[in-house]
């Protein structure tokens, strides 16, 4: 385990010294736990905290300056305080996550949204309008294909970069973003490692026990999420399960609000999921970033060159319904479960493309919506059964 | 200013012109259709119609094209049509009533719609951005967004010799000439700086007018009302951006707007109190809402419509012609911030207005449609309130959808916001 910086605190201890099963409880236990415990932790050891929300936020400039990026992504809960600052007709993540720092569930030190889409790029004025510290936009480029955009990110990563030292009450060097880069390299191909697993042998582990596994990342030091990754990756390639006769499907819609758990165990009892976009933020670079030349170049060229896709980047490139073919193919899946949350404009704007480009490639796939406060899932589990018993039998 | 006519000709001057200029307008889309002319699709928050001009594409404004499907009550017709094709309810409205004219092939209640050559939206709205993609995916059109990044936090704006204003402006001043490019490219035209002169002289010279207009109506009576006439002069603050007949346009109505203001003529409604109006008008039912306030005694004196939907252009900010390729990249980056500001960090922008403008109430009006607009606006009404003893009223309908807009529902709650704003009034006499 590297040494972690800020206070040294580790900030979830509970998976040391247990078997598999015991630690993908602990991780779905530390998920579920609405004390967000280690962020409590990191506080009372008196480290700062900033809350990025979804998609994606280059993690190694707060990590550098010794805070404790977390991932605001919402909450299974109600939005008691949030609910009068919100109108109708918009996506519970944007609610949940207000509730969750008005609640004083989660205590920030600073907070930064991204203009993925029309809803969330409000959220910095409103985080702005109902607490002290800093909340900003961090203006990802949006013209991916401009010759510019790499030099323009790096200059807001730098930007940033004096915000966070501010905050921080330390300065944050090159070096420092260097180091922070070869914790997130390896943090990324430990992901890269499990997604192998799922792609390659999906009976070893499950859709939510994946899940969990990747998410709990955006809630810890990230040399911590690869302690806890290093262990257990081993470990369920040995895991003695049985193959079983169930269609490979990629799962695709969980790029922002995430879908509730018992949602993905549901998804993960029908069919072996070999891919999906679930915290995609957490996954988007797909190669190592170069340490060595101007750190906050290399992120910002790896944010904009080695990276994934979602339906809130606009890049000439990466045509969603193209790169989702791709993801179906390179995973060999069968079919696709193409979802939406609620309201979430980018998500539903996606799902016609996604289904015109299935129905061409005559791919089967079943669409759905869903919220992440939704509790009941035995009308979803038994079309998606009946859906994926129909391909079994086609 | 000496106004140019009598009072017959000069009051109500600028909604009948408008209104003609705007027909006219349509009818040469309804040429360029009819030749099967590309068109450049632009949209209203930074439409850079000063630079696609000068390559002579016509230039069309989809979210415009959208809002006439309400106004002539037949949204439904194209709504249900897109959604037929796939497109959610819960998704813009504006974005679907232009698939369904897309699939009718440009057939619109006001003409005929040309096909896009090109499309140009810029990040004010992340609508855009997949809007385009649409039109890439129907037609393979080269889209380019032209990414102008905003303000980073509240009262965080920075100006010329900022380091981070410099970035941003760098990044801006690039992708003009990657644009100018592409749009070389697909029209077929070399790009002609003199052109782009002319055509920036006429937008500086709409700017300095649509300022004025902005400014005059802080007098009392209000010389016009925002919701309704500021709609019109909207329409051709957008259609006309970058024309001579434009800039004439807004020396005219500036010209009216003075008339009006010195002999203390208002709008046709009694001014009892006056509105600011936050969000996007319900189009819908457009008149019958405006009269809902107008009624009562309302006169809308000003909006934040009024502000974003035409592209920050009432900063009147004026290009530098001695260098107009890096002015233009500054003033797309000064006015589309200022117009993504009146939709984040509105709440210092409206105190201001409600000194500025005497305002007795201001009025959310945020709509299913639009999340850009209506997604911070029940904190921001609360922020206000927290610090200015003004009236509000927060209603939410749609600016397409009909299924959402309740009139019934609307008029009780604005005739409680009358019947408040008269009880304030009461005891502000008694004292």
């Amino acid at each position: 385990m590297n040494p972690p910086t800020g206070p040294g605190v580790e900030l979830f201890p509970e998976w040391r010294g247990k078997p598999l099963d015991d630690v993908l409880y602990e991780c779905r236990e530390l998920l579920e736990d609405e004390e967000y415990p280690t962020v409590r932790r990191w506080r009372q050891a008196g480290g700062k905290v900033l809350g990025h929300f979804q998609v994606y936020f280059p993690e190694e400039i707060a990590h550098a300056a010794g805070m404790l990026p977390y991932k605001v992504r919402g909450a299974p809960v109600d939005a008691v305080h949030a609910d009068s600052r919100f109108g109708s007709y918009l996506c519970s993540i944007l609610k949940t996550s207000l509730e969750i720092a008005l609640s004083g569930k989660v205590e920030l030190d600073m907070f930064v949204t991204h203009p993925i889409c029309d809803a969330a790029r409000n959220l910095a004025a409103i985080f702005g309008r109902n607490f002290d510290y800093p909340c900003q936009i961090l203006y990802l480029p949006q013209n991916a294909n401009s010759g510019y955009a790499a030099g323009y990110l790096r200059d807001e990563y730098d930007r940033l970069r004096q915000k966070v030292e501010e905050v921080a009450g330390t300065p944050v060097s090159d070096d420092d973003i260097r180091d922070s880069l070869a914790v997130y390299n390896e943090n990324r191909r430990l992901l890269r490692a499990l997604y192998d697993i799922k792609r390659d042998t999906p009976w070893v582990i499950s859709a939510d026990e994946a899940y969990v596994l990747v998410a709990v990342g955006g809630m810890i030091r990230r040399e911590e999420h690869n302690a806890l990754l290093r262990a257990v990756l081993p470990e369920i390639a040995e895991r003695p399960v049985r193959r079983q006769d169930k269609i490979r499907v990629v799962y695709e819609g969980g790029f922002c609000e995430q879908p509730p758990l018992d949602l993905i165990r549901s998804v993960g009892r029908s069919c072996y999921v070999v891919d999906d976009d679930l915290m995609i933020g957490l996954r988007w670079i797909l190669e190592d970033v170069p340490t060595a030349g101007d750190p906050l170049l290399n992120l910002a060229t790896a944010y904009l060159e080695s990276s994934s896709y979602s339906p809130v980047q606009h890049d000439l490139r990466k045509p969603k319904e193209k790169m989702l073919l791709e993801r179906i193919r390179a995973a060999d899946a069968k079919a696709a479960i193409v979802t939406a949350a609620k309201m979430c404009e980018p998500g539903l704007e996606e799902q016609v493309a996604y289904i015109q480009m299935l129905e061409r490639e005559d791919i089967p796939y079943f669409v759905s919506e869903f919220e992440e406060n939704m509790t009941g899932f035995d009308g979803l589990e038994i079309q998606l059964e009946t859906f994926l018993e129909n391909l079994l039998f086609d | 200013m000496s106004p140019s006519g009598s009072a017959e000709t000069i009051v109500g001057r600028g909604n009948r012109e408008g209104a003609d200029l705007f027909r006219e307008w349509f009818e040469e889309l309804g040429v360029a259709a009819a030749e099967e002319r590309g068109a450049a699709y632009v949209f209203v928050m930074g439409s850079l119609a000063e630079l696609l001009r000068t390559f002579d594409f016509p230039i069309v404004f989809p979210e415009i094209n959208s809002l006439q499907t309400a106004v002539r009550r037949v949204a439904h017709e194209y709504l249900d049509e897109a959604e037929d094709y796939g497109y959610s309810p819960d998704i813009c409205g504006y974005v679907k009533a232009d698939v369904a004219v897309q699939l009718r092939r440009g057939d619109h209640p006001m003409g005929r719609v040309p096909k896009p050559a090109i499309a140009v939206n810029t990040n004010a709205c992340n609508t855009y951005i997949k809007w385009a993609e649409i039109w890439e995916r129907m037609y393979g059109t080269p889209t380019f967004t032209l990414d102008v990044p905003g303000t980073r936090e509240a009262g965080g704006q920075t100006w010329r010799g900022d380091a981070a204003f410099e970035n941003d402006r760098k990044y801006v001043a690039a992708q003009l000439t990657e644009l100018i490019g592409l749009c070389e490219k697909v029209s077929g035209v070399k790009f002609d700086v003199d052109r782009l002169r002319e055509n920036m002289s006429s937008a500086n010279r709409m700017s300095i007018g649509w300022k004025r207009v902005l400014e005059l109506n802080r007098c009392r009576p209000a010389t016009f009302n925002a919701l309704t006439d500021g709609t019109i002069y909207l329409g051709v603050a957008n259609a006309l951006r970058g024309t001579e007949r434009g800039a004439q346009y807004f020396d005219e109505l500036a010209e009216e707007m003075e008339y009006k203001a010195e002999a203390g003529l208002g709008t046709i409604s009694e001014e009892l109190y006056r509105l600011i109006f936050v969000g996007v008008p319900c189009y819908p039912l457009f008149r019958r809402f405006n009269e809902m306030f107008t009624e009562p005694g309302g006169t809308f004196v000003n909006s934040t419509y009024l502000w974003f939907a035409s592209g920050g252009s009432n900063l009147g900010f004026q290009y530098d012609l001695e260098d107009p390729l890096e002015s233009l990249a500054e003033g797309l980056l000064v006015s589309v911030r200022d117009a993504m500001d009146s939709m984040f960090f509105q709440t210092q922008i409206l105190s201001d207005m409600v000194t500025d403008y005497s305002a007795d109430g201001v009025v959310y009006h945020p709509i299913k449609s639009c999340r850009t607009v209506s997604t911070g606006l029940a904190d921001s009404r609360r922020d206000l309130m927290d610090s200015r003893d003004v009236a509000t009223l927060f209603i939410e309908s749609d600016m397409m959808d009909r299924r959402v807009v309740s009139e019934a529902q609307l008029k009780n709650r604005v005739d409680a916001f009358f019947e408040g704003l008269a009880s304030r009034r009461q005891r502000a006499a008694i004292g």
